[in-house]
């Protein structure tokens, strides 16, 4: 009787066989991992139109303005009505002025508060404080700008009276407060990382917190601790919001900080805010300073990615 | 007879140990500056905007008298910015994570697209602002519109997604996988049915942490020509829009003292913005995270 009934129903390997033979979901298995893969591949695909992109107006440009007179001259003028100039390196020494002041703000407090973190800290004290340096990093950078401009740059002129209202030095400074967590932060990873076994070894031989951290933990976490200043230089350089805001538009070719000033990321905010003509020298500009400024932060990523790769430790 | 001399090895323990201590507070204090510059840049901005945080700020548009100017066009324009953005950046995200994760061979091509992902991760935002300039508002002449900003922030905040992705794919174990096959599963299916559910508490947290930087990234809006002075709301996709921090910006730079305060009053609603989409993010994380 038992028998008869399970003989009506189709048995399971038959059910297998023919959930398994729908051709739909043959299809599907298959065209998966090729939809998939054209998904995946919009992200080079990006990467290869942000590059032909600059190449293409780049070359445009320079069939008007000469390479060498772009990659050598010392001034950039290129609203004026007779003979423009357009010489990158004023823009270039706005931003490595900023960069400069940034990275001489961020390194030793950012350092410094990473050590904290991962030697001094007491676990609730890092749980605290590190979600406080992530909103940190978390804030747009038009805010900071607007922090630079109101209250930064005010202050900096009490002490000194010849600080312009637009300089180099306060959009410097609060460049490198927002870098600051992310060398502390990527800095503080390294260093914990490091295995507590080197760390006791050394607190037996009758080494202080501080000797442990700066003769063991640094040099072991050194390549990642570089590498996290290099990836925070290339995002001083790319920075554009904060140095549009408080740093003017006078592109200079000095090493005065306290002067109005101009970084590639601003000349670019300045030509795409005001209304150049499509098809102009100054429109073109504007791709050949994009073009420069990406060649900076891609060979900076690249170093950053180099150094935390080869001199990776491994325990 | 001594071989350690006790007092002068007292004397350096005491110098070694002073300087162990003084060196704390020395770290302690560069910790303590960022916390400090933290509160005074929330302080300075609470006390310059809270006055002019009305409700008839969220009823204007914006105005040439810093009395009348409102952030109405510009929170609706981020808003909708935002139904652009999410859905896209979010699709094309998962989408590469999954094939890096789950059907990608180790081989040069997949090496390449990952070490793709962590440079264009580094490129500036403005160098974005320029790829979108040229292909989605000229070469697809979409324009300044919702969809040309849309497409552009989604790119941008495209390698953020796809790491987060990846990492909470990464964490499911394989175990769930390989009982998924066991069980007569296809490889689809259990990416679907096993992977992605368990995953995708760790995906939105990544997802809506990407979406509050594309929210206040300014420098793509202004490179690709997002206008300030706006009087309607967007209609559709293809409308001409404003948002948060290009009205921020605007503000900010006008030279009369009382645009500080309504810059300070537009900066206030961008954080509560971000505040709240945060807020969602940790909820998410909190509630639903599992662990094996």
């Amino acid at each position: 009787m038992a028998q008869k009934q399970v003989s009506d129903q189709p048995s399971v390997q038959e059910l297998i066989a023919k959930s398994n033979s729908k051709k739909q979901k043959q299809m599907v298995e298959k065209l998966i991992p090729t939809i998939l893969f054209l998904i995946a591949s919009i992200s080079v695909l990006t990467t290869i139109g942000i590059v032909l992109t600059l190449i293409v107006e780049t070359i445009i440009f320079f069939k008007e303005v000469p390479v060498f007179s772009f990659l050598f001259g010392t001034e950039w003028y290129p609203f004026a009505n007779k003979e423009p100039a357009f010489g990158i390196l004023p823009l270039i020494a706005g931003t490595l002025k900023v960069t400069v002041i940034a990275v001489i703000v961020a390194v030793p407090f950012g350092i410094g508060s990473a050590i904290f973190l991962s030697e001094y800290a007491s676990d609730t004290t890092r749980r605290i404080i590190k979600p406080i340096l992530e909103v940190l990093a978390g804030i747009p950078t038009i805010v900071y700008g607007f922090f630079a401009l109101t209250f930064v740059t005010p202050l900096l002129q009490q002490f000194i009276p010849d600080l312009k209202i637009f300089n180099a030095l306060s959009p410097g400074i609060v460049v490198g407060i927002m870098i600051l967590p992310m060398i502390a932060s990527l800095s503080e990873d390294a260093m914990s990382s490091v295995p507590s076994s080197i760390r006791e070894g050394a607190l037996a031989m009758g080494s202080t917190k501080l000797e442990v951290a700066l003769k063991v933990v640094v040099p072991a976490a050194l390549s990642g601790i570089i590498a996290s200043i290099v990836l925070a230089i290339s995002r001083a350089i790319g920075e554009t919001m904060i140095v549009s805001l408080a740093g003017g538009s006078t592109p200079k070719f000095d090493f005065d900080v306290t002067g109005s000033i101009q970084t590639m990321t601003a000349y670019i905010v300045q030509v795409s805010s005001g209304d150049a003509g499509y098809g102009t020298t100054i429109y073109y500009s504007i791709y050949s300073v994009g073009f420069t400024l990406f060649l900076f932060t891609l060979v900076m990523n690249l170093i950053a990615h180099a150094i935390s790769k080869k001199y990776r430790e491994e325990y | 007879m001594k071989y350690v001399n006790h007092e002068s090895v007292v004397k350096r323990m005491v110098n070694r140990l002073t300087i162990n201590k003084v060196f704390k507070a020395v770290f302690f204090f560069a910790t303590l500056f960022a916390l400090l510059a933290l509160a005074i840049l929330f302080y300075r901005i609470i006390s310059q905007g809270i006055g002019y945080l009305t409700p008839e700020f969220f009823q204007n548009f914006s105005s040439r008298f810093p009395a009348k100017a409102g952030i109405k066009a510009a929170l609706v324009g981020s808003i909708w910015l935002m139904f652009v953005v999410a859905p896209v950046s979010i699709i094309l995200g998962v989408g590469t994570a999954i094939y890096l994760e789950e059907y990608a061979k180790k081989n040069k091509l997949s090496d390449f697209i990952r070490m793709n992902i962590s440079n264009l991760a580094g490129v500036p935002s403005v160098v974005f602002g320029l790829l979108g300039l040229t292909i989605f508002v000229r070469a697809l002449s979409l324009g300044n519109s919702v969809l040309a900003a849309g497409f552009t922030m989604s790119l941008l905040i495209l390698p953020v997604i796809i790491v987060a992705s990846q990492e909470a794919i990464r964490a499911v174990p394989n175990d769930v996988r390989e009982a998924s096959y066991g069980m007569g599963a296809t490889k689809w299916q259990t990416v679907v049915k096993i992977v992605l559910p368990s995953a995708i508490p760790g995906i939105l947290t990544g997802a809506i942490l990407a979406l509050s930087r594309a929210v206040g990234e300014t420098a793509p809006l202004i490179v690709i020509g997002i206008p300030v002075i706006i009087q309607f709301l967007p209609t559709g996709l293809l409308s001409q829009f404003t948002a948060l921090p290009m009205q921020i910006y605007d503000w900010a730079k006008r030279p009369q003292q009382d645009f500080q305060f309504v810059a300070a009053a537009g900066i206030l609603v961008l954080m509560i913005f971000l505040l709240i989409m945060n807020s969602i993010a940790i909820f998410i994380r909190n509630k639903f995270s599992k662990r094996y």
